[in-house]
């Protein structure tokens, strides 16, 4: 191969959400995908988190599904335990020196059982708990880890061999080495994510001498039920229910003496939401949190805020903690602080530091390996039009790693990554990857139930309590079972190989597996029975391990009773089981973007130069959107010639097409079928669409004289006068939140206080002598943009913080504007002549998302912008397939925040349009069309908008409804709604459910003759 | 009358010799008519590493007031190694009492040959008046410091100290699974913090039986600092071993789970 050709596969650093973002978008869009990860199991820092703000999710809830497809995805490779040593070569083919540690165990033996970790008689601080449980020398990092392999830590082991002996399966391997190994790829993505700050380089908070002061990572794990006092909020220092707890923030962020001046974005949210969940907890708890500026910038987060404060009761009090000290008898903690200009001094049972995110411990090696820069403050540099690339072509970057983010703005960058890599090597596309082949299903329609059962002794974890033989025996005597076998464990290589020698033999056309969980088991196993011949939906699975022998380890004989029960329930669903087809879908591979903004501009060239032909709507008679009023960026970047350059970009691309000028009239269809008339009458075909519309600034007419007096600007309409060099005054007022954290907008508008910055800091370079002036109730420079805040202060600008119930009252004295502000910390009435007063307005959404949300069928939020499939992990999706948002569509942001979800929307599209057809689940809903008379009750119960009312096929005067199946996610939500019975599931019939629930009710006489 | 009955007292001893050494040395004393004091009762086993640190702590529950151990000298046992594990088990025990508040010094383990028969009269001489010296055995009277001595047992009976005493020798003197051989020192080290937190937790579990406990109310009995207990009830309901009964106020009960056994 010559050095010039690209390589199919992207190598991903980094298992945590956003690497695992990244890999699966990749993999399901024809590239082979390297995971690597330092520890022995994927899931990063979300992995340990207990709740996730705004919506308080269950953080393992909604990630374990990505886990499992990571962990199983056939084009996914993981390399765990494992760093990188070596990258040579260039964009489009590295090549990566990989070093695996030993995990002292095989991986491929290895079932997860977990005997050897009950065994092992050596005890150690449990890291995933923060060192608050305790685990063995030989581990699993959490119990839903991926891959769920156990491995020895080095450091720990006394090489006693006992897991030896106890591993039935022969896995663990003691003598195994360090490996050194090769790997090709095109392109590489960097996710190593973020360090918590060590809370002990702030000794006067007392951390790691008080027992009673804990950081915010050891409080999450402290509200986890799978934490140390199973959710319970306790003392470390006696487990007595704190009854005031106290949240001091800006720890190690904000603070020029530990060296980190920049915000750490996630602190303000997550302390709020420890401190609700605390409450939900014990609601006799108190707590009290101690910032200095309260950013809840994101989406949504300013009323989740607000339901803290008002809701909640959880008392925010505005100052910096000096220090900590404590009571020696008590072990109560006194905090020391200011309110008000008053020094206070307050009694606390619990400190949580909030801990500010620092680089990755590995920042350094890496950027020293891979060959790119860190910024000052050792991130990954990156830039503001370029928000997921490093210095090194083909080197990519996501996540924390590049500067502190959340999980939402982390996963778009992942998706954003992961675009950008596949582009790289978009000639490679497919040549990797591998499509599994089957043999011919055989037809088992009309056919008796020939079952077989496979019952599992999962080593000693099922056979040591559960009577397995004898479970083994009983299933024999079952209707329809015409044979069964035990196995040492059912999950190992040659009891697939087994299976499917006995499938043959007996001409099995079910088969039922009584063995763990099918929750992470049963595509395993699906895929035996495929491999013999038989269709995957004839297959059942009797969880009598998770469910069973783990939970009735000292019942030996009730467990077994239990087991007999949930094996005869699964043997009477399987009579019932029939072959279910996965229909597949056609995919038009054209797209839609509607929007010719940064964000619509970003996406249309980065699709277009994966091949796909795109169709870039703009109502506008020219491209660049909002990009062309902002004049200044406060990175010093021109954002002009940012857009000239797309639109030249965009000109050049011919797989582009531009209707200016242009709306979206009408849109049918569902993913990978879409048809849109334009208003201009053309008609497009396309599979996804993207929806960049933008957002506007609010022109608060009324508002603090604007519109009356002429000198009372926008931030956008200052920047334009300052540009143009209108600006000519002594004295400037900018006054921050207008129309936004109040009224109607309750939430921020997330970009004017850095957009205020910039523009005060313009004012003061070209006339240091200038009076300015900036109004505020809380600055939300976060992230890096803080230092935007420190240099407009060291530059001279004042800021003047006001309270939300006494606004600044502006009045105009002859022409003269006058604004008098009271100052909150003091009490202060100040009065202001200003030449010109600027309002910072809030960013709100463009009128026609309102016509294009009932189009798509896709949802809104209150205030009009999208809403997107889940805030958390599927920030630029709808639920709807195929339908995509970004940029200010979806809410206010800055322009690399846009440039990132834009570039996410290309990838999500890409798991779409990189394919000729999809597939649809096989547990699809069904309609019995003489049964149907149209009601339309289940059309609403759909998420997924699968269900649409037609005209009937047999009388087109009577209605029926119409399930799509390429739309339908197979949950059953219609099936209950339907109140003719004419809907069921595939896959889970009535009559299959009711064959199990008599399973389980029958008094089986053999089993009372036992 | 306190020191009348003191005065009456008599030592019970139990001594368990094993059958290749100590019982043929304490037979040859016999033999030899070197006299000792009448407080050992004598058990034969085969070798003394038969002994479990259960059944020396069930004997002191039981109203014993000292346990004699005899076995083989270092190198010529019976069995090749039964009495290396006996001395790591008599360390083991020897730490067990001393964490539950019973001397000691009422557990003695000598080496007796068949040979050395004048050796096991001045041993049995010489340990009955060790035993007179301590006293009575508090340990069947005094309630709490039965609970100590009972949760030393289960302590004793845990997987882990026994795997880790049953492992080690070999650790020590043929070396690990990776062919490194264990510093003693650190092995010990590494046993005796085992010990502790096993007995410890014991005793939570021993005290939380008959009643919930809060964590300061077990750390006052146990005379264990509060954060200490409270990480040993974390590990305890790790193993679903100990409940949180519904708070009451702001402090949080445990209660030991009693595990349902075949009905």
């Amino acid at each position: 191969m010559a050095v010039t050709d690209k390589v199919g596969a992207v190598m991903v650093v980094g298992g945590g959400i956003s690497g695992l973002q990244s890999a699966l978008d990749l993999a399901d869009s024809g590239y082979k995908v390297y995971l690597v990860e330092k520890l022995p199991s994927i899931g990063g820092v979300m992995a340990q988190l207990d709740k996730t703000f705004p919506t308080n999710d269950c953080a393992m809830c909604i990630m374990a599904p990505k886990l499992v497809a990571a962990g199983r995805h056939h084009n996914i490779q993981l390399i765990t335990n494992a760093d990188i040593a070596i990258v040579d070569g260039q964009a489009g083919n590295f090549t990566v020196t990989v070093r695996q540690r030993a995990f002292r165990v095989d991986p491929t033996k290895c079932t997860g059982c977990g005997s050897c970790a009950q065994k092992c008689p050596v005890e150690t601080a449990d890291e995933y708990n923060e060192g608050s449980k305790v685990r063995k020398a030989i581990f699993v990092r959490y119990p839903q880890a991926v891959p769920l392999v156990y491995s020895i830590d080095p450091e720990k082991c006394i090489g006693c061999g006992i897991c030896s002996e106890e591993c039935k399966a022969k896995a663990v391997e003691y003598d195994q080495k360090e490996k050194v190994f090769e790997i090709q790829v095109g392109s590489i993505i960097v996710s190593p994510g973020f360090e918590e700050f060590n809370a002990r380089l702030k000794p006067e908070y007392g951390y790691g001498v008080y027992k009673n002061v804990v950081t915010s990572i050891e409080f999450e794990r402290m509200l986890s039920a799978t934490g140390p006092y199973f959710g319970a909020v306790l003392r470390p220092s006696d487990g007595d229910i704190p009854e005031k707890i106290a949240f001091i923030q800006c720890v190690g962020s904000r603070d020029e003496h530990c060296g980190n001046e920049y915000c750490s974005s996630v602190c303000c949210m997550y302390s709020v939401k420890e401190a609700i969940i605390a409450k939900e907890h014990g609601g006799s708890i108190k707590p009290s949190i101690f910032y200095m500026d309260l950013r809840a910038f994101g989406k949504e987060f300013d009323e989740y805020y607000n339901r803290a404060k008002n809701e909640y009761g959880i008392r925010f009090v505005r100052s910096r903690i000096a220090a900590v000290s404590e009571d020696p008898k008590t072990r109560n903690l006194i905090l020391k602080y200011t309110d008000n200009g008053e020094p206070k001094e307050e009694v606390f049972n619990l400190v949580v530091l909030a801990v500010g995110l620092t680089p990755a411990a590995d920042a350094e090696t890496l950027s020293r390996v891979m060959k790119f820069r860190l910024n000052d403050d050792g991130f990954c540099q990156t830039g503001v039009f370029t928000p997921v690339e490093t210095s090194r072509p083909g080197v990519f970057v996501s996540g924390a790693f590049s500067s502190p983010k959340d999980i939402p703005m982390t996963v778009a960058e992942a998706s954003g990554a992961a675009a950008k890599a596949g582009t790289e090597i978009t000639s490679a596309r497919g040549t990797l990857v591998t499509k599994k082949e089957y043999p011919k299903e055989k037809d088992v329609a009309g056919q008796e139930a020939r079952i077989g059962v496979f019952v599992c002794h999962c080593g000693i974890n099922i056979g040591g309590v559960v009577n397995v033989p004898e479970v083994m025996e009983y299933a024999k005597t079952l209707p329809g079972v015409v044979y069964a076998e035990q196995n040492l464990y059912t999950c190992s290589q040659d009891a697939q190989e087994r299976i499917k020698g006995k499938v043959e033999e007996h001409k099995l056309n079910r088969v039922v597996v009584a063995s763990c969980t099918p929750r992470t088991h049963e595509p395993l196993f699906q895929n035996t029975i495929k491999e013999a011949g038989l269709n995957a939906y004839l297959f059942e699975m009797a969880n009598i391990r998770d469910q069973c022998s783990w939970i009735h380890m000292h019942e030996p004989k009730a467990a077994t009773k239990k087991a007999k029960d949930l094996v005869r329930m699964a043997i009477a669903k399987s009579r019932l089981l029939e072959p279910l087809e996965n229909l597949t879908i056609k995919v038009n591979q054209q797209a839609l973007v509607i929007g010719g903004g940064v964000t619509g501009m970003t996406a249309a060239i980065e699709l277009a130069r994966q091949g796909v032909r795109v169709h870039l709507v703009e109502k506008e008679k020219e491209l660049g959107g909002n990009l062309r009023k902002l004049h200044y960026l406060p990175s010093g970047d021109d954002p002009m010639e940012h857009v000239k350059r797309l639109e030249g970009e965009v000109r050049a691309e011919k797989n582009v097409t531009v209707h200016l000028g242009t709306t979206a009239k009408n849109i049918e269809g569902y993913v990978g079928n879409f048809k849109t008339t334009l208003s201009d009458g053309k008609e497009i075909e396309h599979g996804v669409v993207i929806l960049a519309i933008g957002g506007q600034e609010h022109k608060p007419e009324g508002e603090y004289l604007y519109g009356k007096n002429k000198d009372v600007k926008t931030l956008l309409e200052f920047k334009e006068m300052l540009k143009k060099g209108e600006a000519k005054g002594k004295s400037y007022v900018f006054v921050q939140c207008v129309g936004s954290r109040e009224g109607d907008h309750p939430n921020c508008s997330r970009v004017c206080c850095t957009g205020t910055m910039t523009a005060a800091t313009k004012v003061k370079d070209k006339d240091p002598q200038a009076d300015v002036y900036v109004l505020f109730r809380d600055i939300r420079t976060y992230g890096f943009r803080e230092k935007y805040y420190k240099e407009a202060a060291q530059k001279g600008v004042r800021f003047v913080r006001f309270d939300d119930e006494r606004k600044p009252v502006v009045e105009d004295k002859g022409g003269k504007l006058e604004v008098k502000v009271t100052e909150e910390d003091t009490g202060k009435q100040l009065v202001l002549r200003p030449d010109y007063l600027v309002l910072a307005s809030g960013t709100r959404p463009q009128h026609d998302a309102e016509e294009l949300a009932p189009m798509l069928k896709v949802p809104m939020t209150k205030e009009g912008f999208f809403l997107e499939a889940h805030m958390k992990l599927r920030p630029v999706d709808f639920a709807t397939e195929g339908v995509y948002l970004a940029g200010l569509a979806h809410g206010p942001k800055f322009v690399d925040e846009s440039i990132s979800q834009a570039l996410a929307t290309v990838s999500r599209a890409m798991t779409v349009l990189s394919k000729t057809t999809l597939e649809a689940e096989g547990i699809v809903a069904s309609v019995d069309e003489s049964l149907c008379d149209g009601c339309g009750i289940c059309v609403p119960t759909c998420e997924y908008k699968a269900l649409e009312i037609v005209a009937h096929k047999d009388d087109p005067k009577k209605k029926m409804v119409d399930v799509n199946v390429g739309l339908c996610k197979g949950c059953g939500a219609c099936v209950g709604a339907c109140p003719a019975g004419a809907l069921t599931q595939k896959g889970f019939r009535d009559e299959q459910i009711l064959a199990m629930i008599d399973a389980a009710l029958e008094q089986s006489k053999k089993q009372e003759v036992k | 009358m306190a020191e009348a009955s003191q005065a009456q007292w008599e030592p019970k001893i139990i001594g368990f010799l094993c059958n290749w050494c100590s019982y043929a040395g304490a037979d040859l004393c016999g033999v030899s008519r070197y006299q000792y004091p009448t407080n050992v009762r004598a058990v034969r086993v085969m070798c003394s590493t038969r002994i479990s640190p259960h059944l020396v702590l069930d004997i002191l529950k039981a109203g014993a007031d000292g346990v004699l151990l005899g076995g083989c000298h270092i190198g010529d046992c019976h069995y090749i190694s039964g009495n290396y594990y006996t001395e790591k088990r008599v360390r083991l025990m020897k730490r067990l009492l001393e964490e539950s508040g019973v001397e000691p010094e009422r557990l003695r383990l000598e080496w007796v040959s068949a040979s050395e028969g004048e050796k096991f009269s001045k041993i049995v001489t010489d340990f009955t008046e060790q035993v007179r010296k301590l006293g009575p055995s508090k340990v069947k009277k005094d309630e709490k410091l039965r609970s100590r001595v009972a949760a030393a047992d289960d302590a004793s009976e845990t997987f882990r100290l026994k795997a880790l005493v049953g492992r080690e020798l070999n650790l020590v003197n043929k070396g690990n699974v990776y062919n490194n051989k264990l510093d003693p020192a650190e092995l010990d080290r590494i046993i005796d913090s085992a010990t502790e937190e096993e007995f410890e937790r014991s005793l939570i579990l021993e005290l939380s039986m008959s009643k919930p406990r809060s964590v300061k109310e077990l750390g006052e009995i146990m005379e264990v600092p509060t954060d200490k207990v409270l990480r040993h009830i974390v590990a305890l309901r790790q193993k679903n071993m100990i409940a949180m009964e519904h708070p009451e106020g702001f402090t949080p009960t445990y209660k030991t789970i009693v595990i349902g056994g075949e009905q």
